[in-house]
């Protein structure tokens, strides 16, 4: 099947890639997340790729996309210093872009701030 | 990205917690008698799971969250509560993907399928015209499976399967096939002949010379990127270049095969006692054989890679394929019998006299030729029901299985089909 698989993990170093870390994201709604020792799997039941996490810190942060305002704050709340950050936010990109991730627009802040 | 697959790559060898896909062998009853059916279909076993049984396995898949099956055969189809079990696995968020003769693919149906984001079809066809393809899986078959493909087109399925065995009749099809693929929207996927089951009284005959793996090998790199292989070409990566794919042998290790009776082995090209792991009927059920068997514990020890560990190529092919070796009575610790470098043919030639190893079980229908040309083959009896288990010796394992491809019936189910680990850095 059409399962490109493709691994996505914070890289030593590398821009941020354009991902928008300060945007509101959600693990896609057609994904189905399988934890393991090395990270987690990731399926998408529409595009039928799989994926890999290859940390459980990655792991932590997609989980906690949906519930947090934004990337960065999911970053935030896994524990990811400012120097890790760079790298996260090309994992995160990579998963974007295999549709892993999307994006809330209707849904920032919701502290008001 | 950057990438590291070898540490992924050694998490798949030691086996995960539950298979990443599994290939569900559904019934052996089939309306094809193809010469080179994998799974010696034909006839159904009085003993196949009942629907009760089915649905069993399928919540255990969605509690050890399998995410997708390769439903195959047989002819899928033809069992009675085929529609029933598709709709329970995907309301249990397990995915589908069936493989099919296009027997069933009416207009109807087409449409019905192009509405879900949960099943996927494959379509197998093994020659790109009437002449070469009915040669192998019958007469009118290459009709009846270009109508469902236009059914499936005409109802707006993008991007299904046609998937093909590669044969020493079709590998110069190659680019028809993809031709064909492109003009119903579909999706090419190749797979490689194994002589398991019907395929070992046809493999002489149909499986690739030696010039016409080196085609086939130049025509995946140049068009390899939207032509799916199963990774079941890994054998070939001994040429230079690895091919997309896993690039390992992920039989009990991150896929297994179900097959219609509920026995469970390491590998859908692999139906024999030797392989045997277990019967989802026993008291643990699935979950039981793939966490407990004998057997998939030591495929998921590190193997030896015999006589071939000292080939330049070894890390490449890793020895090629398990089942390949086993059916045409070869070590497995040997090299494949379709080595890129001759060391396959040369230990072919020394074999000795020996009878390879015959499929445990033969499903084919009865009093119809199933060879090709100048096929010997005996009439082998039927046997019904679970085989007492047997695991594989140390020396056995690994050089790895290539999961995937495989033949003609509805089923060509590779597990890890198309699944691509980025290259190692």
């Amino acid at each position: 099947m059409s399962t490109n698989g493709q691994t996505a993990q914070p890289p030593a170093t590398s821009p941020e890639a354009g991902f928008d870390l300060d945007a509101a994201w959600r693990l896609h709604p057609q994904v189905s997340v399988r934890p393991e020792r090395f990270g987690a799997l990731l399926y998408h039941f529409g595009t039928r790729r799989l994926s890999f996490l290859k940390s459980p810190e990655l792991l932590s942060v997609v989980s906690s996309l949906g519930a947090q305002p934004s990337a960065r704050a999911a970053c935030a709340e896994a524990g990811i210093g400012p120097a890790e950050l760079p790298a996260y936010a090309r994992a995160l990109a990579t998963l974007a872009t295999s549709q892993m991730i999307c994006g809330r627009p209707d849904d920032r802040r919701k502290d008001g701030t | 990205m950057t990438v590291t697959a070898a540490p992924l790559t050694a998490e798949f060898r030691s086996g995960l917690d539950a298979p990443i896909c599994l290939t569900w062998e559904l019934t052996y009853a089939c309306n094809l008698s193809c010469v080179h059916c994998l799974s010696s279909s034909g006839r159904r076993d009085p003993a196949e799971l009942s629907t009760q049984d089915c649905k069993r396995v399928i919540d255990e898949l969605e509690r050890m969250q399998v995410f997708y099956v390769n439903i195959g055969g047989g002819e899928p189809t033809v069992r009675p509560d085929f529609w029933e079990l598709v709709d329970y696995a995907t309301a249990h968020h397990v995915g589908v993907k069936f493989s099919t003769n296009g027997l069933r693919i009416t207009p109807a149906v087409a449409s019905r399928l192009a509405g879900s984001d949960y099943i996927d079809v494959q379509i197998s066809l093994d020659g790109a015209t009437a002449e070469v393809n009915d040669a192998v899986r019958g007469r009118g078959s290459f009709e009846m499976a270009t109508r469902a493909m236009q059914h499936l087109a005409d109802a707006g399925f993008r991007g299904f399967k046609i998937s093909v065995v590669m044969t020493r009749h079709n590998i110069a099809q190659l680019d028809a096939f993809k031709a064909i693929a492109d003009s119903f929207g579909a999706q090419l996927r190749i797979t490689r002949l194994r002589p398991s089951g019907r395929g070992a009284d046809v493999w002489d005959e149909l499986h690739p010379t030696a010039a016409q793996q080196r085609e086939l090998y130049d025509w995946l790199v140049s068009h390899g990127e939207n032509v799916l292989t199963g990774d079941s070409f890994f054998h070939l990566a001994g040429y230079g270049q690895e091919l997309p794919g896993l690039n390992m042998c992920g039989a009990g290790r991150v896929v297994c095969l179900i097959d219609p009776v509920g026995d469970v082995y390491a590998c859908p090209f692999a139906i024999h006692s030797e392989f045997l792991a277990g019967n989802v009927r026993a008291p643990g059920g699935f979950a039981g054989v793939w966490r407990s068997s004998e057997l998939f514990a030591g495929l998921r020890q590190p193997q030896s890679g015999g006589a071939c560990t000292s080939c330049s190529a070894f890390d490449a092919c890793q020895g090629g394929c398990m089942a390949a070796k086993f059916f045409t009575g070869l070590p497995l610790d040997g090299p494949d019998p379709e080595c890129v470098r001759g060391f396959g043919e040369a230990a072919l030639a020394t074999a000795g006299t020996a009878a390879p190893p015959r499929p445990s079980g033969d499903h084919s229908h009865r009093g119809r030729p199933t060879t090709l040309g100048s096929g010997r083959r005996a009439p082998v009896p039927v046997s019904i029901g679970p085989r007492p288990g047997q695991g594989l010796t140390a020396s056995t394992g690994q050089a790895g299985l290539t999961v995937r491809s495989a033949p003609d019936r509805a089923c060509d189910e590779s597990p890890l089909a198309g699944f691509t680990l980025p290259p190692a850095r």
